[in-house]
């Protein structure tokens, strides 16, 4: 029991879980799990009350029991003493104070990383405000590679997401070239495949390594299938780069997604085996979102933020090279409108990266939630200015097959020129060697149709051998 | 400025819009969305919540339905009500939205009852999150089921067909339960894409009642003029019907065997060229 007196009245809490879920900033899914504040009064004192708690009941109280689960199991086996020594002695509300001050330098942040728990990030997240989580993600660095470099000071990288409704491999490459001439795809050339099985993947993935080696691309390629499926993909020897997995918070969550730790060490190995990697080797690629626990019936009671937040103590485990909380897709009964889909992605950025992950963002909103392009925008700016790694790039923000709106190739310049930021080294010099670019920090792109790209499209039907357009 | 510099730059391989519905080559004003396909999208993201917002014209589709002439339908349509009693509350209550009514418990309990005897299939028509999908499509679906049905080897005994409104799939298992159906279909308007407002959804179910999961249905996706033909769509699910009967099983174990397939299109990958 947490209770907590304000003037005459007292307040009670029956447990931790409780506590958290009712100083949970408002959102669809915390009411429909019946977990979420009566009042906007019993939120703040639940905030108050979380303020004053010492970050160490943390590793005594688990949210979701050690026995039950095997991510409280990895939560606090992995949990480093050492790390967490000079943090080791603040409250919650104290651990606000020390985030902001200038005490918590860069190094200081990374040095901290291995000693916070995801139930810890979720606490102190809480008690945030949008600036206080834009201002601390800022202050932490997290930088992975495989054939690009992602996440370096100043730097913000794209996922080229070339989907099509019916895996039609023209209609891919045509996306995959648009892309590629507004510079968008150094985090990675990502599919969701329409259809969902071993032999399609393999399709998928031998046209994405064909474009990337002739075209010298330094990126990545990934198929954003089944963590079996990549396995199997492995066996028949195709050429994976990265290994894809939906995760969550909680076992229970996992199970419903159809794998458990085990089988991402697996598959993490089996990647990893394949060496090919040139400038690093973080081989995973992890999506996440709140709600997804909900979604399966396997929150147990937690409110949907930590759960998410848990999520990440799994994908910190397998050293990802991505990891990308898609905030606006799972629809509007767990993140209503606009104004909740900004405060999670801001929340999931942050926890993210206070974690030490390599976060990006599915800025991204569906038609039946109450958003629009407006507030993408906003979004898109805010996590610009927090320091997100990657974001994803997709033709005209229209996703036609999994029919959902998110960030553009021209919203990436957007945010590029506003806050001054450059792709992916590596992918950088491509970009103006292959004159896509003018300039060598990828925000003005050259007017024509590159010289390397002429060939391709002179075989096309209705286009001439030098790429200009006919006379319409 | 001089008039020979264009304000907006287009793209050279704009021509390859021919070959997906991808909003690609879009051309740009310096690095921004040009004003007419900035409006474009606008007019496909106004569609698209229009379809979710405006109300299905129950009144327009159940004339419809009665009007519908078939040897295998021998029952008017009933109305009902899931326990969503608004759009707000439905979109973020998708609990209320699986449940009946008690009023519509209580009709379909009187108007809908079709004896001891249990009947072959139900057909629930519910608006879910497009009501556009659910207008244009549904009665060419109906159409081209009716005959199929009609020239089946087998005797396919119908319930009334229900429509009910705020309704979300799983809403189908109580419906078919209360008409002692040994199966259900359920017509709902899909989450509309910019691309596709006007998208109807098929989830069949074998043996329904309440508490059964997704993993117990299979779906057709995507029917609309653009998309999946009604004609087609009515061969797939009436291929599921009678796989499904013979089985006596949905969902996860009930395959359609024409998914397997790698699907095979487009000319070719002209990036390696």
């Amino acid at each position: 029991m947490y209770r907590f007196s304000l003037g005459d009245r007292r307040w009670q809490f029956r447990t931790l879980a409780d506590l958290m879920a009712k100083a949970t900033p408002a959102r669809s899914g915390d009411r429909l799990a019946g977990i979420m504040a009566h009042t906007a009064e019993e939120r703040v004192v639940a905030q108050m009350a979380l303020a004053e708690l010492p970050l160490k009941t943390f590793l005594n109280d688990a949210l979701i029991p050690y026995e039950q689960d095997e991510v409280t199991r990895l939560i606090l086996d992995d949990h480093d003493g050492a790390a967490f020594e000079p943090i080791s002695h603040l409250t919650v509300g104290d651990f606000r104070n020390w985030l902001l001050s200038d005490l918590a330098t860069p190094e200081m942040l990374a040095r901290i990383r291995a000693g916070v728990t995801p139930e810890m990030a979720a606490a102190v997240c809480k008690i945030m405000r949008n600036q206080d989580l834009i201002l601390v993600a800022a202050k932490c660095r997290v930088t992975t590679a495989f054939r690009s470099t992602i996440g370096l000071p100043g730097r913000m990288s794209t996922r080229l997401q070339p989907n099509h409704p019916t895996d039609d491999i023209t209609g891919i490459a045509a996306s995959i070239l648009d892309g590629l001439l507004y510079g968008s795809g150094d985090a990675v050339l990502g599919i969701n495949p329409a259809t969902d099985n071993v032999a399609q993947s393999v399709r998928l993935l031998h046209l994405m390594d064909e474009v990337i080696r002739k075209y010298g691309i330094p990126t990545q390629s990934c198929v954003l299938t089944h963590v079996t499926n990549t396995l199997e993909a492995i066996e028949q020897k195709a050429p994976v780069d990265l290994v894809f997995q939906s995760i969550g918070g909680t076992e229970a969550t996992n199970e419903s997604f159809g794998f458990n730790l085990a089988t991402l060490a697996e598959a993490r190995d089996a990647a990893l085996s394949l060496k090919r990697g040139t400038v690093g080797n973080n081989v995973m690629y992890f999506e996440t979102g709140q709600g997804s626990a909900l979604s399966a019936d396997a929150h147990h009671g937690v409110d949907q933020q930590t759960c998410e937040a848990r999520a990440y103590a799994v994908a910190r485990k397998f050293d990802p090279l991505l990891v990308n909380t898609v905030v606006g897709f799972i629809g509007p009964e767990y993140l209503f409108d606009g104004k909740e889909i900004t405060r999670a992605g801001l929340e999931d950025h942050f926890c993210g990266k206070l974690l030490g992950l390599p976060m990006g963002c599915d800025i991204c909103y569906t038609n039946h939630a109450e958003a629009d392009q407006n507030d993408m925008d906003n979004l898109l700016t805010l996590l610009g200015v927090a320091g997100c790694n990657f974001i994803m790039g997709i033709p005209g923000s229209d996703d036609i097959m999994l029919n959902y709106q998110t960030t553009s190739f021209h919203d990436a310049l957007y945010l590029r020129r506003v806050l001054d930021k450059r792709p992916a080294p590596e992918f950088e010099q491509w970009l103006t060697k292959m004159q896509i670019f003018r300039d060598t920090e990828g925000k003005e792109p050259a007017d024509g149709l590159p010289e390397a790209f002429r060939a391709s499209l002179a075989h096309l039907p209705g286009e001439r051998p030098d790429g200009e357009l006919p006379d319409e | 400025m001089s008039n020979s510099t264009p304000i907006v730059t287009d793209n050279a391989w704009r021509r390859l819009s021919a070959c997906t519905d991808a909003r690609i080559g879009l051309g740009r004003a310096g690095i921004s969305l040009p004003t007419r396909e900035m409006l474009a999208f606008q007019l496909a993201h106004a569609q698209a919540r229009d379809a979710v917002h405006l109300h299905l014209d129950t009144d327009r589709l159940m004339a419809e339905l009665a009007a519908l002439e078939s040897p295998v339908l021998k029952h008017g349509p009933v109305y009902l009500e899931s326990q969503a009693t608004d759009r707000m509350t439905y979109l973020q209550r998708p609990d209320l939205g699986r449940r009946l009514s008690q009023r519509s418990c209580d009709r379909l309990d009187e108007l809908g009852h079709t004896g001891d005897a249990p009947v072959d299939l139900a057909l629930v028509v519910a608006d879910g999150l497009s009501s556009y999908g659910v207008q244009k499509n549904t009665l060419p679906f109906l159409d081209a089921l009716m005959n199929e049905l009609g020239a089946d080897a087998n005797h396919w005994e119908l319930a009334p067909i229900v429509v009910v409104s705020q309704g979300r799939v799983a809403i189908g298992d109580d419906i078919g339960h209360r008409l002692n159906a040994r199966c259900v279909v359920v017509l709902i308007g899909e989450r509309p894409g910019l691309s596709s407002p006007d998208s109807l959804g098929l989830y069949l179910t074998w043996g329904p009642r309440p508490g059964l999961t997704d993993a117990s249905r299979n779906c057709i996706s995507n029917i609309r003029p653009a998309g999946l033909k009604a004609s087609a769509a009515s061969q797939r699910l009436v291929y599921l019907l009678r796989e499904s009967r013979r089985q006596q099983v949905s969902g996860v174990p009930l395959k359609d065997r024409s998914e397997d397939l790698v699907i095979e299109q487009g000319i070719e990958n002209f990036l390696l060229r």
